[in-house]
């Protein structure tokens, strides 16, 4: 008994994190997948019901719209995170002076929630005293900058307080990737007669291959999952304009208490992540057996 | 017109001084390794010549032109790293050319070039290939091959073979000397393989501490050492450096260690200063290789000294004597039979000895 | 000849200087245009917390204040003193602090044994126990929102800080398991081996051995796990929202709830309290802080 006991410590030993994971995560996707399928409304229901409730979702304007800004989002919010990432990394690779301090300014958004920068950029942004206000004030008496009440322009105002949030992260990233790049390849390309712009375009940046695939992935993963962000700045509005997946699926549950519909919208965005992880968990698996 | 000269060159980095005043001549064709052990500044010395790095004081020359303030592409030289550095995301062909295309050479000029040196150096094969499609020893000739194509003034090598094996490295090295000899262009060679750059060489530059030791043939390294550090250096067990006193009588020189009666005597060596010798303290320098078994000379002197420890090698085997409590190494072939705790009768090569000052420790 | 050769040289010398030169300029000029688009949301912040409401209005985003007025941040911390729907910070400040530091220290401490024992004690399919852990730092919380609402209810701890706990410990052993794992690996695994053919058993290992020299990843971890916590909006928000809510939730219900003239200065200064706990930690340990992001920065 005791040798078994010592035999099988380890397992012992790993089986509550293996327990909690199981049940808390694998456990309760399949729970919200068969709810999915299911016509439950404020409490859930046994019975299934089919894929009623996916017809009912892509059916729904408001779903549409939801997919449709994230679309916009994620492509603006990496577009931007990218190249402002690469540009402060590139540049702060050249021997810069004051190197930290501008790496500790640039990275700090990260340390704040989603909450205290949708605060902050809300009133940053609001109509009557935000930036309109300081324009109109400087002299530039037309100036008008409304997006945030604005049903068309709303979604950008998002795009602008994530990439703050972000783009010092996807820096930190390249310039950790530039850093681990033999000096030599440098002095090679110079002695080569590369001047800066070719040693980056041509040389550094193809060797930074990994570091996109994990910024792209990590980022389409924070667009996908963005919440906080949209509740502090927006709530969604005006109207429903910049309502997106996360906020969709919270607010059908738990205001609408369609729990049916709101298990199917989870579900898709499940889906939608497990398309991007699974191939770049894949890949690192891969990569690390490789060593 | 030297092709490489550097005046009085000094570097620090920060408050460490990584190279003091050297001073340094290459005559066009030649080959000069700069050897020293890690962290002497071999390798700063060759990033300077190459514009890699800023001087602090000094001047470098190429074709008696100052480029201290040049930039690398404009020095007229190539360079072949440790780590090869070919760029990853390349094949081999743009690899080679990349240097050609920054410096817009026309279009025929490159493929020529380019053909020329891949068939040269074999590698014509592997032209579409990625360097981590390529085995060390290719990977290696593409470097060098990278270098080849710019057909440079000078040639700068930083440890190319030191992350070969054993096996490829003699081989490689063989290749850079037979290249040499086919091009004859101007090298400059960093290493810290003492055998590599025996063999390599024209000129040895030994360095330690950000100053150069010695600057010669790898006959006189070899043979005259100017002072301890590269008599210990070079040599492979390291020259025996016996600890005692200089004799003078009577115009006959002779050398007694600490605690000894034997007088070897040393009248046949070539003294710099031939003054106030008497009482003098010295190392009294001699070669495992310098020791015999068997008198070959007439001038060998004879000496009896107890073998303590023998080390087998194959095709030889180092032995260890003890001479008044100094150990002292020699180096005989392996068919010899020694018996350890014996006295044995050795002979000293006394043509081939140094003699250090023992405060100075330069060659007297 | 040479003396063209020479001249050539020269002209490239003057060349090289110039350009140098500029590039160096429109470097750091980019890099400090940058800097202040970081910095201005949280200059505006600061002082827009230190001014009047009178001044807000009077002046713009820029305007530095008057003088050092601190009338938000009490405010914002103890309220005005009058009962009802009167919200400030300090009850709910202290939620997360009961909230944070035993969720850290579960999640930290179970990780930890999960990554000592998926290095130095492998056994059949531990890549794949680590990859079945490994999934849960990417899920979407969404798809367990439903289900873990319902348990914390069955278990009676529904909108409290205890219910908290347990979610934020749950959800942070994939990423502390990542952290000691890769940690782990990288030490190596004679130094086990040695130990136990010294006759030191399981727990003697890990905690004469490896944990010693685990500080590093350990502040990492804590940084990590931490910052998340502290910051976390969407599981406060669903699981607690009443007097049991975290600081983010009440932050946003601040915000969002003030019910007659908006006062930005309070919004500021609470926005301030609530973020300057990981600001704090941020500038102290910045190090483990992007240590901690770039390996295992993977949630959202």
């Amino acid at each position: 008994m005791f040798k078994w006991l010592e035999k099988n410590l380890p397992k012992i030993v790993m089986a509550p994190a293996v327990g909690l994971i199981g049940w808390f995560v694998y456990g309760f996707v399949l729970w919200t997948l068969y709810i999915s399928f299911t016509n439950s409304k404020i409490l859930p229901k046994y019975e299934l019901w089919g894929v009623g409730q996916y017809i009912k979702l892509w059916g729904s304007r408001k779903w549409l719209i939801a997919v449709d800004n994230l679309l916009i989002f994620t492509a603006l919010f990496l577009i931007f995170c990218v190249v402002i990432g690469i540009i402060l990394a590139i540049f702060l690779d050249q021997k810069i002076r004051a190197e930290g301090v501008l790496r500790t300014i640039y990275l700090y958004p990260m340390a704040l929630s989603f909450i205290v920068t949708g605060t902050a950029w809300k009133w940053i942004l609001n109509p009557t005293l935000g930036i309109q206000k300081m324009f109109i004030d400087w002299g530039f008496e037309n100036f008008t900058f409304d997006w945030l009440v604005n049903r068309e322009m709303a979604i950008y105002t998002i795009v602008i307080a994530g990439v703050w949030q972000s783009a010092g992260f996807v820096m930190a990233l390249f310039l950790a990737g530039l850093r681990s790049v033999e000096d030599e390849i440098v002095k090679a390309a110079k002695i080569d007669g590369a001047n800066l712009f070719t040693v980056y375009w041509k040389i550094l940046l193809p060797m930074m291959r990994p570091v996109f695939f994990t910024s792209f992935v990590i980022l389409v993963h924070i667009s996908i999952k963005s919440y906080d962000l949209i509740v502090a700045l927006t709530q969604g509005g005006p109207g429903i304009s910049t309502t997106m997946p996360a906020l969709y699926m919270t607010q059908t549950a738990f205001h609408k208490s369609q729990v049916g519909l709101s298990a199917a919208s989870a579900m898709m965005m499940f889906m939608a992540v497990a398309a991007v992880i699974i191939p770049y968990l894949y890949s690192e698996l891969r990569r690390e057996n490789a060593r | 017109m030297k092709t490489l000269k550097i005046e009085e060159l000094s570097k620090n980095f920060g408050s460490t001084e990584v190279l003091r005043k050297i001073n340094l001549e290459i005559d066009e064709g030649n080959f000069l390794v700069l050897l020293g052990p890690s962290g002497c500044g071999k390798s700063t010395l060759l990033n300077i010549i190459a514009g890699l790095e800023t001087i602090n004081e000094g001047n470098v020359h190429i074709d008696d032109y100052n480029v201290s303030k040049v930039e690398p592409k404009d020095r007229n030289i190539a360079m072949v790293f440790q780590s090869y550095a070919l760029y990853p995301s390349m094949n081999v062909r743009e690899n080679m050319i990349f240097g050609l295309k920054q410096a817009k050479v026309s279009k025929e000029k490159i493929e020529e070039q380019l053909e020329k040196v891949s068939k040269f150096l074999q590698v014509d094969a592997l032209l579409e290939r990625k360097p981590s499609q390529l085995s060390g020893g290719q990977r290696q000739r593409v470097a060098i091959g990278r270098a080849l194509v710019r057909e440079p003034r000078i040639f700068l090598f930083d440890e190319p073979l030191s992350n070969l094996d054993a096996k490829l490295r003699v081989e490689m090295r063989r290749e850079i000397k037979k290249l040499h000899q086919q091009l004859k262009t101007t090298v400059v060679y960093v290493t810290h393989d003492q055998t590599e750059a025996m063999s390599l060489g024209t000129n040895i530059a030994i360095m330690n501490h950000g100053v150069i030791q010695q600057n010669d043939t790898p006959e006189n390294i070899y043979n005259k050492p100017s002072n301890t550090f590269v008599a210990d250096f070079i040599g492979s067990p390291s020259m025996n450096l016996i600890k005692g006193n200089l004799k003078e009588s009577s115009n006959k020189v002779s050398f007694v260690t600490h605690g000894s009666n034997i007088e070897i005597p040393i009248n046949g060596y070539d003294f710099k200063e031939k003054s106030n010798l008497d009482n003098k303290e010295v190392f009294f320098g001699i070669r495992p290789e310098h020791i015999f078994f068997k008198k070959s000379n007439e001038e060998d002197f004879e000496i009896n000294l107890r073998a303590d420890l023998s080390e087998y090698i194959g095709h030889e085997q180092i032995m260890t004597f003890n001479f008044e409590n100094q150990e002292v190494l020699a180096k005989f072939p392996s068919t010899v039979k020694i018996d350890l705790s014996k006295n044995t009768k050795l002979f000293f090569d006394l043509t081939q000895i140094s003699l250090f000052d023992a405060k100075t420790e330069e060659r007297i | 000849m040479q003396d063209k050769i020479h001249s050539s040289y020269k002209q490239l010398e003057q060349k090289s200087k110039y350009t140098n030169l500029f590039l160096r300029w429109f470097l750091y000029f980019v890099l400090v245009v940058f800097a202040f688009y970081f910095i201005f949301p949280l200059y505006v912040m600061v002082v827009t917390s230190l001014k009047t409401m009178e001044e807000i209005r009077q002046g713009t985003l820029l305007t530095w204040p008057s003088g050092l007025n601190f009338d938000s941040w009490l405010v914002a911390w103890g309220g005005r003193g009058y009962g009802a729907g009167d919200t400030f910070l300090k009850p709910y400040f202290w939620n997360s602090i009961k909230m944070v530091v035993p969720a850290v220290f579960f999640s930290t401490f179970i990780g930890a044994m999960a990554g000592y024992v998926l290095t130095k004690w492998r056994f059949k399919g531990d890549k794949w126990v680590f990859l079945f852990l490994l999934f849960g730092c990417f899920i979407p919380y969404q798809a367990i929102l439903l289900p873990m609402a319902r348990t914390l209810g069955v278990l009676g701890i529904s909108n409290s800080v205890i219910g908290l706990v347990l979610v934020h410990t749950v959800y942070g052993i994939p990423f502390t398991t990542l952290f000691f794992r890769n940690f782990y690996v990288s030490i190596p695994s004679e130094l086990v081996k040695a130990a136990r053919i010294d006759g030191a058993g399981f727990f003697k290992i890990f905690f004469k051995i490896l944990l010693p020299v685990s500080t590093p990843i350990i502040v990492v971890t804590i940084i990590w796990q931490f910052t998340q916590i502290w910051n976390d909006f969407l599981f406060g928000s669903t699981f607690s929202f009443g007097e049991a809510a975290p600081i983010q939730v009440a932050l946003n219900n601040m915000v969002l709830s003030s019910t007659s003239v908006k006062e930005y200065n309070v919004d500021m200064a609470s926005a301030i309290i609530a973020g300057i706990p990981t600001l704090i930690v941020y500038v102290l340990a910045g190090k483990y802080f992007i240590r901690g992001l770039t390996s295992g920065a993977v949630k959202g």
